[in-house]
């Protein structure tokens, strides 16, 4: 697939495959394509050529039902300041038709330990703090597809650890992962699969060795045809 | 979950955020009065308004209050994109049409309860002729109004230069509505009222919805996807 | 869209040739009995505004078309056909009024057809200001509005024949004189190959832009 917004490329022609089980990394500078790639994959952005099979089905094909299997951490968090965490919670749960709601959503806020912050409005959290809830409220539905945007953005040193523990819970559970990030120290051993951007250009970085730092800059100083 | 639910969760939680902050009912609510002030001082002559003002008052006054109300709410959406979150949910994409619908219109209907008593007021307006075929004016109007309204605003979140644009688009596609509300309400406010005339305007208001929100709830899906 | 643009030079050509002739046979026609002279502005009125809706019909299929399809070309007939629509309503709403002026005393009426007209001219204007102003991606919401606005067009026709109104009614076409109905139709013909040729140029126009912009983005590969 590949998309444009009039005179700007933001996607070239770019065919990848992602498998269950697996945490993608996606690096690259501000402006790469990132944030369309995810969201040609999380279904809202029509690609302007090619298209998305998930499982083999086109997401036409496949309806809204679609969408209920995917789970979306956005750059912009995806909150109601003014609701509060379990509000914010119970919503999307239930938007999302998920079953045994109250356990969920308490489950939730244990894993984002907002226990003692459940009823304050979202709006008066730090960016860390809607970072951790925003991440609940991306896999409240148990996703199989999971689309993250920068989720270590604002998390301190535990939080990131902790999300690090939820991607391997998720990998062993068989979902599909891919996250973009700039945070290399976090992502390092965590991803299975590292993907390049670059003004829309698309390029498999393979584990030869180093860091995940290493091998991106090693990339980027070279041409890519 | 079927669309009707979905919808009806949709506009819950609108309710429920406007209920924490009120922003949208004082603003709207003070705006809609100041509306009618401001035009009640264009349109006076010898100390009294003129004749036939008070019902195109009234409706100028939903009109740009219902404008201003619909950029508030999804500028809200805007924050946090929680539009998207919305289109990303498995629920049908009407759904988060005719939720955020309702949400306008229970917002709107508090704003004609406060202005209709003001212009019985400022106009000595006979509101209490015919209050069930004002009221039905003031619906179907509104859901007209409403209707189109929520589907240009939802569509121009994205857009540049949305808070101007969203009046240019929706002032022409609604003047029928305009129209035939004066017209009705006028019918009824006359010295000599014609409730047969403000029927006939009233029907011409309930084809116009039947024909707008169709449209708008075909449009809606695909229109939203970028 | 080879063979369309091969007609348009033949297209050109007739128009011209028929508008040129056009004054002498409008001249010819008779006399309107009430209005005189002045109702003469009619062969230019009425076709116009024909143009007009036919402008809007087709930018309505087309936006539909788009809305649905995604399909480009769609797009590129339904901005060529909002533009005239816009032209040919410019020239409904400055010869309406030159009219009026002289039939009934004012410039403006505030009946049902002429306040349609002027609405369904606005919405058409607002397409363009949208596709001009809202950013990238507006072609899908202008697509939108272009549907509502080519849904009151029927509301426009019909209209008049409704309500009670100074503006005549559509029955007046179907009783034209032998000496009227020819120069009447030789109008709207010379105005339909007119509108033709300028779709089919405004089309070509915009499809070779979108190639430029598609060679842009490929430059970058």
């Amino acid at each position: 697939m590949s998309r444009h917004f009039g005179r700007r490329r933001a996607l070239a022609k770019t065919t990848l495959t992602f498998r269950a089980g697996q945490v993608t990394g996606l690096f690259g500078p501000n402006g790469a394509g990132k944030t369309t790639l995810l969201g040609i994959l999380s279904t809202v952005v029509r690609p302007t050529a090619g298209e998305v099979r998930y499982g083999g089905a086109t997401a036409r094909a496949l309806g809204d039902p679609l969408r209920g299997r995917i789970g979306v951490l956005g750059h912009d968090l995806f909150l109601y300041g003014d609701l509060s965490a379990r509000e914010n919670l119970e919503f999307f749960g239930r938007l999302y038709g998920v079953e045994r709601l109250e356990d969920r959503v308490a489950q939730a806020l244990a894993s984002a330990r907002l226990d003692d912050r459940a009823h304050d409005r979202v709006a008066s959290f730090s960016r860390g703090l809607r970072q951790r809830l925003a991440l609940e409220r991306a896999l409240i539905h148990d996703p199989r597809l999971v689309l993250l945007d920068e989720p270590f953005t604002g998390l301190d040193d535990e939080s990131a650890g902790l999300l690090g523990e939820r991607l391997q819970k998720l990998r062993a559970a068989g979902a599909i992962v891919l996250m973009a990030t700039h945070d290399f120290e976090s992502a390092d051993g965590l991803i299975d699969r590292m993907i390049a951007l670059r003004a829309g250009k698309v390029r498999e970085i393979v584990p030869d060795g180093g860091s995940l730092r290493d091998r991106y800059r090693r990339a980027m100083a070279e041409e890519w045809a | 979950m079927s669309t009707l639910r979905s919808a009806l969760l949709i506009a819950r939680k609108d309710l429920l955020v406007e209920a924490r902050s009120r922003e949208l009912a004082y603003t709207t609510l003070f705006f809609a009065v100041a509306c009618v002030l401001v035009f009640s001082f264009a349109f006076v002559s010898e100390g009294k308004a003129i004749d036939g003002a008070a019902a195109g008052i009234l409706w100028v006054a939903v009109a740009f209050s219902g404008t201003l109300a619909l950029g508030r709410a999804f500028e809200r959406e805007r924050q946090s994109e929680t539009l998207r979150a919305l289109l990303l949910a498995p629920a049908e994409r009407t759904a988060v049409y005719l939720g955020k619908l309702a949400g306008l219109l229970v917002l709107m209907a508090a704003v004609e309860i406060v202005i209709v008593p003001v212009i019985g007021l400022l106009f000595a307006a006979p509101i209490g002729r015919a209050p069930w075929l004002l009221a039905a004016l003031l619906g179907a109007g509104t859901l007209g109004f409403a209707g189109v309204g929520t589907l240009f605003a939802a569509m121009l979140v994205r857009a540049h230069s949305r808070d101007v644009l969203l009046p240019v688009l929706l002032y022409p596609i609604t003047v029928p509505v305009i129209i035939a509300g004066v017209r009705g309400t006028g019918a009824i406010f006359a010295a000599e009222p014609n409730f047969d005339a403000a029927v006939a305007w009233l029907s011409m208001l309930v084809f116009f919805d039947a024909v707008f929100v169709t449209l708008a709830l075909w449009t809606f899906a695909p229109v939203m996807e970028e | 869209m080879r063979v369309a643009n091969r007609l348009v030079p033949l297209l050109l050509v007739v128009a011209a040739l028929m508008y040129l002739r056009a004054p002498f046979m409008i001249h010819a026609a008779p006399l309107e009995s009430v209005m005189g002279v002045v109702q003469k502005i009619f062969y230019f009125h009425v076709p116009s505004a024909m143009m007009t809706f036919l402008a809007a019909f087709v930018c309505g299929i087309a936006s539909a078309t788009y809305l649905w399809n995604r399909n480009k070309f769609a797009d590129h007939v339904a901005v060529s056909a909002a533009e005239l629509a816009v032209v040919f309503g410019l020239i409904v709403l400055v010869t309406g009024p030159l009219w009026a002026r002289k039939a009934w005393g004012v410039w403006w009426q505030w009946d049902v057809r002429l306040t349609m007209t002027l609405v369904m001219w606005m919405i058409f204007v607002a397409y363009l200001l949208l596709r001009r102003f809202g950013g990238p991606g507006s072609e899908i919401l202008a697509a939108a509005v272009g549907v509502f606005g080519t849904a009151l067009v029927p509301f426009v026709y019909v209209s008049v024949n409704y309500w009670r109104t100074i503006h005549p009614n559509t029955n007046v076409l179907r009783t034209l004189q032998p000496e009227m109905a020819e120069p009447f139709r030789w109008a709207i013909l010379a105005f339909l190959m007119f509108f033709t040729a300028l779709l089919i140029v405004r089309i070509r126009l915009e499809a070779s832009r979108a190639v430029l912009e598609e060679a842009y983005a490929l430059l970058e590969d």
